[in-house]
């Protein structure tokens, strides 16, 4: 089992979970995906600290933000794979 | 793993067992503090619980305070109990309410004779009680005594990603040996609820659960002025990486792994169907559901947190655990079960699971918490509306 620098809880999800203390700029990271134990390639477009999402795709203004292999909210700003998602380009659905 | 089948416990007198021995010094209401407090002061192995409320309160505000306040006494970590009111009837209805465990409990009252006789008065029978107390041993009692609440604070994604799952899967480990277990934080589902909703284990419990989710998310959506960001989810879940409520909730609901919950409970109601898992409807504040679950009858409870959060409570030992390396590294004073290498993969969820069930079991046995060390004993009323 190597050290993954990102986890994915789910083969649905189009985010994934820094769990390193910080990506660096251009890294490859090495994602593992838990519902099927698979390992992928993630691009980090920047460095992203440790606990935060890099999107595992391009992403539209309106899509649906998966992790669990559930929505999570929607997407307010364009976002480009291995970039950063989190409260500037994505919203809750609730409230 | 090998789990142990009985811990040390306290054998109280209605059947229950408790992890603790305390002797509380309880008030009825905000202006009785003083009183309880100087109690406490004088009485070695007595704790005074001061709060802000107990007056002119009215309705389900009232009905759950007075709940909340002998929940709290009934509980059996609590070996025996005064209450101290301003007037003599509520504080007899709270002493009534605990006297029916069989535990040593005594009222006294404020009024017509002042602060410095009550005080006087109270800390003879207290001192009677904290010797009474301290005389009592611990014993072997099944698993089953045990009643293990959970609620997840100050969380970021590594509690959805480890944290929680690690005490899901004591969950599913422990629910066979006949413990009772709670989990509320009714807003904190919201995104989630209707899968939550699924794990009622009858259709009457998936039913109540909609309702209570719904009740709470009505009353939200009322008083909401925009859309709770740094409130739900917290400033602190925002800086860890969570972004909306329903990524907080769908890492909130890993906390009851594969488990099916037999009945919802009003805000500090005891559990009336026996051994499984119960939803509490409780604020997601950290200290006003630990406290609605220990006055629930919770004798231990179990606390994931990703950026740290640090609350304790006087008579339900919280145990802490985080899965964040950088929090376990920086705040290990708070940390009393650290299950930061299944972020690295060189531990799994069995495995820290089985580290969680240990460290369990040795609190539930006497071993201090991080929390108790440290002297946090937040107890804090939840309020329903304003005061007539």
């Amino acid at each position: 089992m190597s050290h993954p620098d990102l986890i994915i809880h789910d083969e649905k999800d189009n985010v994934g979970v820094v769990v390193i203390e910080k990506t660096r700029e251009g890294q490859n990271c090495n994602a593992w995906i838990m519902e099927n134990d698979r390992t992928v390639k993630v691009p980090s477009a920047y460095a992203v600290p440790l606990g935060h999402k890099i999107a595992l795709k391009d992403l539209k203004i309106g899509d649906t933000i998966f992790k669990y292999g559930h929505d999570i909210g929607k997407v307010v700003k364009e976002i480009k794979k291995g970039e950063h998602v989190h409260v500037h380009n994505i919203k809750t659905k609730k409230w | 793993m090998k789990i142990p089948k009985s811990f040390l416990g306290y054998k109280r007198e209605n059947g229950r067992a408790g992890t603790r021995n305390h002797v509380i010094i309880l008030p009825v209401d905000d202006i009785s503090n003083a009183c309880a407090e100087a109690v406490a002061n004088n009485i070695k192995g007595t704790i005074a619980l001061p709060h802000s409320y107990g007056r002119l309160q009215f309705g389900a505000d009232l009905d759950l305070h007075f709940r909340t306040m002998i929940g709290t006494g009934r509980n059996p970590n609590v070996a025996a109990v005064i209450v101290i009111g301003i007037e003599p009837k509520w504080t007899k209805k709270i002493v009534d309410g605990i006297a029916e465990t069989g535990k040593p409990v005594e009222g006294f009252h404020i009024e017509r004779s002042g602060d410095i006789q009550t005080i006087m008065k109270a800390s003879k029978k207290a001192q009677e009680f904290s010797i009474w107390a301290s005389d009592k041993q611990r014993e072997e009692c099944p698993l089953s005594d045990l009643w293990i609440s959970v609620k997840c604070g100050e969380s970021d994604t590594t509690s959805g990603l480890a944290s929680n799952p690690t005490v899901g899967n004591l969950m599913d480990k422990l629910e066979p040996f006949g413990v009772h277990l709670c989990f509320g934080e009714t807003s904190e589902l919201t995104g989630a609820e209707q899968v939550c909703a699924k794990r009622g284990e009858t259709p009457e419990a998936q039913k109540k659960f909609m309702k209570t989710w719904n009740n709470y998310n009505d009353f939200i959506l009322k008083e909401a002025t925009d859309d709770l960001s740094e409130s739900q989810p917290t400033a602190g879940n925002i800086a860890g990486g969570l972004s909306t409520i329903e990524e907080k909730a769908f890492g909130n609901f890993q906390k009851i792994g594969s488990r099916k919950f037999i009945d919802v409970l009003e805000p500090a109601e005891e559990p009336k169907k026996g051994k499984g898992l119960y939803f509490m409807d409780t604020s997601s504040a950290a200290a006003e559901c630990v406290t609605l679950q220990a006055a629930g009858g919770f004798n231990i409870h179990l606390f994931p947190t990703g950026q740290g959060n640090i609350i304790g409570n006087p008579i339900e030992p919280v145990v802490k655990l985080t899965a964040n390396p950088i929090t376990a590294k920086l705040m290990s004073e708070h940390v009393d079960c650290d299950v930061s290498k299944i972020l690295s993969r060189e531990m799994n969820l069995d495995q820290a699971g089985d580290k969680l069930i240990e460290t369990t079991i040795k609190v539930a046995n006497g071993r201090l918490t991080c929390a108790e060390a440290l002297g946090h004993k937040e107890f804090v009323m939840t309020k329903l509306y304003r005061s007539a």
